[in-house]
């Protein structure tokens, strides 16, 4: 079967793929690009207009990208053109209120390369969208409805708003975390509020951030500070403050010069007069994790799978490591000339995934539920914790390698090796 | 010869009770937890062993989609198309014989259910033979040890390669250890198939194979065993063991 091929029927024209992605954000974009990057026929439907989604106003929202997702972004043939606004993180300070015990990551202790990069969303977006559109096998139809789907035993059926029909072997839900295709499939997703919600911005600061991140564990949830590629000459990093959700609506309606003053004490001083450099953002904080990641000629990636709290930065990197093992999997078996839909391979993908995801879900739970507080006890156990671990360099560098996600099973991707 | 309800021809190599056996087990094929399952997760070892060999002989990529783009393949007992079907998609022109009008009849909605376009024929390879069309591969997977004649049955298959064409083959080997394994251990006591599906005395040594191909004028190149594993429950190629299932490669002796 070649890429993408239309057939027009007596009334109505069939696109005849291997697989269908609904969604086309950074997870459905990324997986796109693997898969087709590899020659495997792909349709990504997406409901959003492509040219809204790249405006500054859209989102803006940076991603910590780990180093293990650059390689597989570098192996798909997307880090270039997104290598030019990324900027590395080469230090991580871990500290914990006003305790001056702090943990320190240094990239050079497990090798050459960075911890990892912060890039704003809107330039992932931008680099991806010009990608798909030079894939042969890749038909990217956005923004466009789906006005039903049905799975069967020998194939998926998605018929389009504007009448066309879509026929694949496999469904790929890239939808998000209220991912509408999970819900329909009947799949039930274990959820745990935080209580917290995050506010997202960007600032403009005076001294430059020397590539360092910095996370506070404050009483009310973590500060963190990440460092952004320089504009016009200036020092930007992106915030993402987790606060208690009733705290949350009072400060996102300050006024600008208010909102600084909120944030500056929490800030520290080491990066000089702050000052806001784009819209604001939050979003309330859950835990959210799918019962199942497969189902008949279905599977589900990234947050439509699951959803954690942002306090390692880890969100995006665990949808990247599912794209990974999945397009792995997919790949390997279309190879063989198998039938890709097959429920084995769809298996194979979610023993590989939901386990290691599961471990990442409850860890960063449980690390957001002892530092999210101000008890005494606690206090004491978490910084002789954070004093352990710093002291001790093979749990440090583990502890790294962790972070920088290239630790376990790896799919090929993000070993930057080749598909 | 007891004949079959449809078809009874006496050139037929297959032998009418084999017939009837799998008659009752085609609706079966494309389950993958049903009857058929260990073929089901035999099928990705006997693909890996195809597409590499193929591609090694053929020059082809095996990291492409279709590196079997422009090849022509028979696939003798092709059953419910479950190899025709991987070897259509990369991009093998596909002819699949057998001799149980019910495969036929299951492969050919289940392909155009899948999209594929794949030539399924209700013939034996002896039949075949009088059409003189020589192909790019020949499968001959899991059927010698159910045809009455092997010999006469090789040298058809034989016939139907082209001179500069790759015959597959694969069997199970007559053992003891065949006998506890595929018989005793498969069909009596984890019943991956129904008893009575192989008859033991049927299965064919390699050195038997080898004669057998020697006389359709083939060379036998390759020999490799299929070992199972219980505790990963995986099949895999194992080249120093060919007590069991074994399978193999064959080229026109020159």
């Amino acid at each position: 079967m070649l890429p993408a091929m239309a057939s027009s029927g007596s009334q109505q024209t069939v696109i005849d793929v291997e697989a269908l992605i609904v969604g086309g954000g950074l997870v459905g974009l990324t997986l796109a690009s693997a898969l087709a990057g590899a020659g495997l026929p792909v349709a990504v439907v997406d409901r959003a207009d492509p040219a809204t989604t790249v405006a500054p106003e859209f989102d803006g929202r940076a991603t910590a990208v780990a180093n293990g997702s650059v390689r597989l972004l570098r192996g798909i043939g997307l880090w270039d053109a997104v290598a030019p606004h990324a900027s590395a993180i080469n230090d991580i300070r871990v500290s914990d209120g006003d305790s001056l015990l702090f943990l320190h990551y240094d990239h050079r202790e497990i090798g050459d390369e960075p911890l990892g990069q912060i890039i704003e969303n809107r330039h992932l977006r931008v680099a991806m969208l010009d990608h798909v559109r030079g894939l042969e096998a890749l038909e990217f139809l956005a923004p466009m409805e789906i006005t039903e789907i049905t799975r069967g035993a020998n194939g998926v059926v998605a018929d389009l708003a504007d009448g066309r029909r879509i026929r694949a072997r496999l469904l790929l839900a890239c939808d998000g975390r209220n991912s509408g295709i999970r819900e329909a499939a009947g799949i039930g997703v274990t959820r745990l509020p935080y209580n917290q919600t995050s506010i997202v911005c960007a600032v403009f600061h005076d001294r430059p951030h020397n590539n360092v991140a910095h996370e506070r564990f404050l009483p009310g949830g973590p500060f963190a500070i990440l460092p952004m590629a320089d504009v016009d000459g200036r020092h930007r990093s992106a915030i993402v403050w987790s606060d208690r959700s009733e705290l949350t609506p009072a400060v996102m309606a300050l006024d600008e010069a208010s909102f600084v003053r909120e944030m500056a004490p929490r800030f520290g001083d080491i990066l000089g007069e702050l000052e806001l450099a784009g819209p604001r953002w939050s979003h309330p904080l859950a835990l959210s994790h799918a019962q199942t990641y497969i189902g008949q000629r279905l599977a589900l990636v990234g947050d439509a799978a699951h959803a954690i709290h942002p306090i390692a930065g880890q969100g995006l990197n665990m949808g990247i490591r599912d794209i990974a093992a999945l397009a792995e999997v997919i790949i390997d078996a279309r190879r063989l000339g198998r039938d890709i839909g097959t429920p084995d391979l769809l298996a194979d993908y979610e023993r590989w995934r939901r386990f290691d995801n599961m471990v990442l879900a409850v860890v960063t739970d449980v690390i957001t539920r002892l530092f999210s507080n101000d008890v005494a006890p606690l206090r004491t156990v978490r910084s002789l914790g954070l004093g352990t671990v710093n002291r001790v360099p093979p749990l440090r560098r583990t502890f790294m390698r962790h972070a920088t996600g290239t630790v376990g099973d790896l799919p090929r991707l993000v070993r930057g090796e080749a598909l | 010869m007891a004949a079959p309800a449809e078809n009874p021809k006496e050139t037929r190599s297959i032998d009418p009770d084999e017939l009837e056996k799998f008659r009752a087990m085609a609706e079966e094929w494309w389950d993958p937890d049903g009857k058929f399952r260990p073929l089901h997760k035999f099928n990705p070892v006997r693909l890996q062993y195809i597409r590499d060999q193929a591609c090694a002989h053929f020059d082809r990529d095996p990291a492409s989609l279709t590196p079997f783009a422009g090849l022509t393949v028979l696939d003798v007992g092709c059953g419910g198309g479950l190899l025709c079907e991987p070897l259509a998609r990369l991009g093998a022109d596909v002819t699949g014989i057998d001799a149980v009008a019910r495969n036929i009849e299951i492969a050919s909605i289940h392909s155009e259910a899948s999209g594929l376009s794949i030539d399924y024929r209700l013939a034996t390879v002896e039949e075949l033979a009088g059409e003189n069309r020589q192909f790019d591969l020949v499968l001959n997977m899991e059927v010698v040890e159910h045809v009455a004649d092997v010999n006469g049955f090789l040298a058809a298959c034989g016939a139907a390669l082209d001179d500069s064409g790759l015959m597959f083959f694969s069997t199970l080997n007559r053992t003891a250890k065949a006998f506890a394994l595929a018989i005793v251990g498969g069909e009596y006591i984890l019943r991956w198939l129904p008893r009575g599906t192989h008859d033991w005395r049927k299965f064919v040594r390699p050195s038997e194979l080898t004669r057998g191909l020697a006389g359709g004028g083939i060379g036998v190149t390759e020999l490799t065993g299929v070992t199972y594993s219980p505790l990963t429950d995986q099949w895999s190629l194992n080249p120093r063991d060919l007590d069991v299932n074994y399978m193999g490669t064959g080229i026109k002796a020159r």
